[in-house]
């Protein structure tokens, strides 16, 4: 007996070993992994989990490897913050910000998908690793991929800017710039993930990789003392964050280790991106592919790859979805910044704003338990504030000029 | 012979048109539905295309003339 039985297809549910696999080979829906839960209930508890490491891997029996962890040993683990000043500008009694703009080693929440995907990937054997990414995954794969001695590839548009590719670049990886549109980009990764034994994070490591977002919702619960909180608010790209939260919290409960949970998941779009969002607005399940234009580049997904899943799981659970335009998704960078004293990145403004918007509208209640997830790092994206923190007052060496503007 | 797994989305005014009869007699390819959700105003089918690597790329850009969206059926990768 072991924690994994395989894999099983989302959609006709078929099932598959635990090997590279992504796409059902019957229906072409996507693949999850499998677990025993019976065989887990009687491994796991909260003490076993309380004295485990200091990281993510305190969740061990609940992620989808089948040794022990050997790549991103610190990730995770970050801090719930009890935001009193943002909650009470804000309106909300209890208000909790995850902070993963403080992640291991890379400072987005990508930590931790991809410290499960490269252990994973090694125990599967590979030598090495690639990804799609314009930002933070590809910092997190490249960073993981040096300490864990694997070769790197990192696919990425021809036209992106220098300075995102440097977070990557340093870490010494095969950076490729692919000439063409962002779809032609999309085809051709998929196809050298067809192509090249290679551990592909984003598409044929997809179905372990994106478990590692569900220690979101376990370290939520554990933080706030063993308790799903009632409303949470997820920033969505692909959707699988949003969907794997929700996953999370109700794998606790079926083990036993929460209560019933009741917990609300609203999900944040851009304005410029929000083909989920739209779905939600419209009263549809057909997620209809947009062209991304919004600041907000990390969560900039046209084509959401769980879009569906993260519409679904907003729906089951009685939360929302809603959007925010760019000057406010700079709003909200600056509000976090302002009241809590974390410098977040644009999805983090996103997630600010729709929260703000969404206590306005009443859909989340002075009284309700609620969590922002924060899941990347403001210095990342300088860009997207530099004119808008305005500048540094300018004085002569004097204590009398220093006086002077001490007094307007 | 190659094969890959297609991602079509539909604009409103190309449901009706039997677009993928179509490039399977334009085109020497094969095309084989695996799961499909079409409606009045949207829709989307997941499709393997088998062929040579030629006729495949000339297949997928006739349909993107067509106006229909091509996307892997891992849809968007890049994150
Ligand atoms: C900072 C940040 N937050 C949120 C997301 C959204 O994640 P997902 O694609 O799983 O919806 C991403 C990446 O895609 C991200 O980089
Ligand atoms: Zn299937």
């Amino acid at each position: 007996m072991s924690k994994i039985k395989g894999l099983i297809c989302r959609e006709c549910g078929k099932e598959y070993p635990a090997e590279p696999l992504h796409v059902c080979e019957f229906c072409f829906g996507p693949l999850e992994v499998n677990y025993n839960y019976d065989w887990i209930k009687g491994q796991i508890s909260r003490e076993k989990i309380e004295k485990g490491p200091k990281s993510l891997w305190r969740y061990i029996d609940l992620l989808p490897v089948v040794g022990e962890a050997t790549v991103g040993l610190y990730a995770g683990l970050t801090p719930l913050i009890r935001a009193h000043n943002l909650g009470k500008e804000l309106g909300l009694d209890e208000l909790y910000i995850k902070n993963d703009t403080v992640n291991h080693p890379t400072l987005s929440f990508k930590d931790r998908v991809v410290s499960v995907a490269l252990t994973r990937a090694k125990e599967l054997g590979f030598d090495t690793v690639a990804c799609a990414s314009t930002g933070n995954l590809a910092n997190s794969v490249a960073a993981h991929a040096a300490e864990a001695r694997l070769k790197c590839f990192v696919f990425i548009p021809g036209d992106l800017e220098a300075g995102k590719i440097l977070g990557s670049l340093i870490y010494q990886p095969t950076v490729v710039a692919v000439n063409g549109n962002y779809d032609d980009v999309n085809r051709l990764c998929s196809e050298i993930a067809a192509e090249y034994k290679w551990a592909f994070v984003n598409i044929n490591i997809r179905p372990y990789y994106a478990e590692g977002s569900k220690t979101l919702a376990y370290e939520t619960a554990e933080q706030l003392g063993w308790m799903a909180p009632d409303h949470v608010v997820v920033p969505a790209a692909s959707g699988s964050l949003l969907t794997k939260i929700w996953k999370g919290f109700n794998e606790l409960e079926k083990l036993g280790l929460i209560d019933k949970v009741r917990t609300k998941v609203s999900g944040a779009q851009a304005e410029g991106c929000s083909p989920i969002a739209t779905a939600f607005k419209n009263k549809t399940d057909h997620v209809k592919p947009v062209k991304p234009n919004t600041i907000a580049k990390s969560i900039a997904i046209g084509n959401p790859a769980d879009g569906y899943y993260a519409l679904k799981a907003v729906k089951e659970s009685g939360g929302a979805f809603d959007t925010v335009t760019d000057p406010e998704v700079v709003e909200g960078m600056k509000l976090l910044a302002k009241t809590e004293g974390i410098f977040a990145e644009t999805a983090g403004g996103v997630t600010v704003s729709v929260l703000k918007k969404l206590v306005e509208q009443g859909i989340i209640k002075k009284k309700d338990r609620t969590v922002a997830y924060i899941t990347g790092n403001g210095l990342k994206t300088q860009e997207a504030v530099i004119n808008a923190v305005g500048s540094p007052v300018r004085i002569e060496p004097k204590l009398s000029a220093f006086e002077k503007i001490l007094k307007k | 012979m190659a094969s890959v797994k297609i991602r079509l989305t539909f604009p409103e005014d190309k449901i009706k048109e039997p677009i993928i009869y179509n490039i399977g007699h334009e085109f020497k390819v094969v095309t084989n539905i695996r799961r499909a959700d079409v409606r009045e105003k949207k829709g989307w089918v997941d499709l393997e295309v088998t062929g040579e690597s030629s006729e495949i790329e000339k297949a997928v850009e006739s349909l993107k003339t067509k106006g229909v969206k091509v996307d892997p059926i891992e849809k968007n990768v890049i994150e």
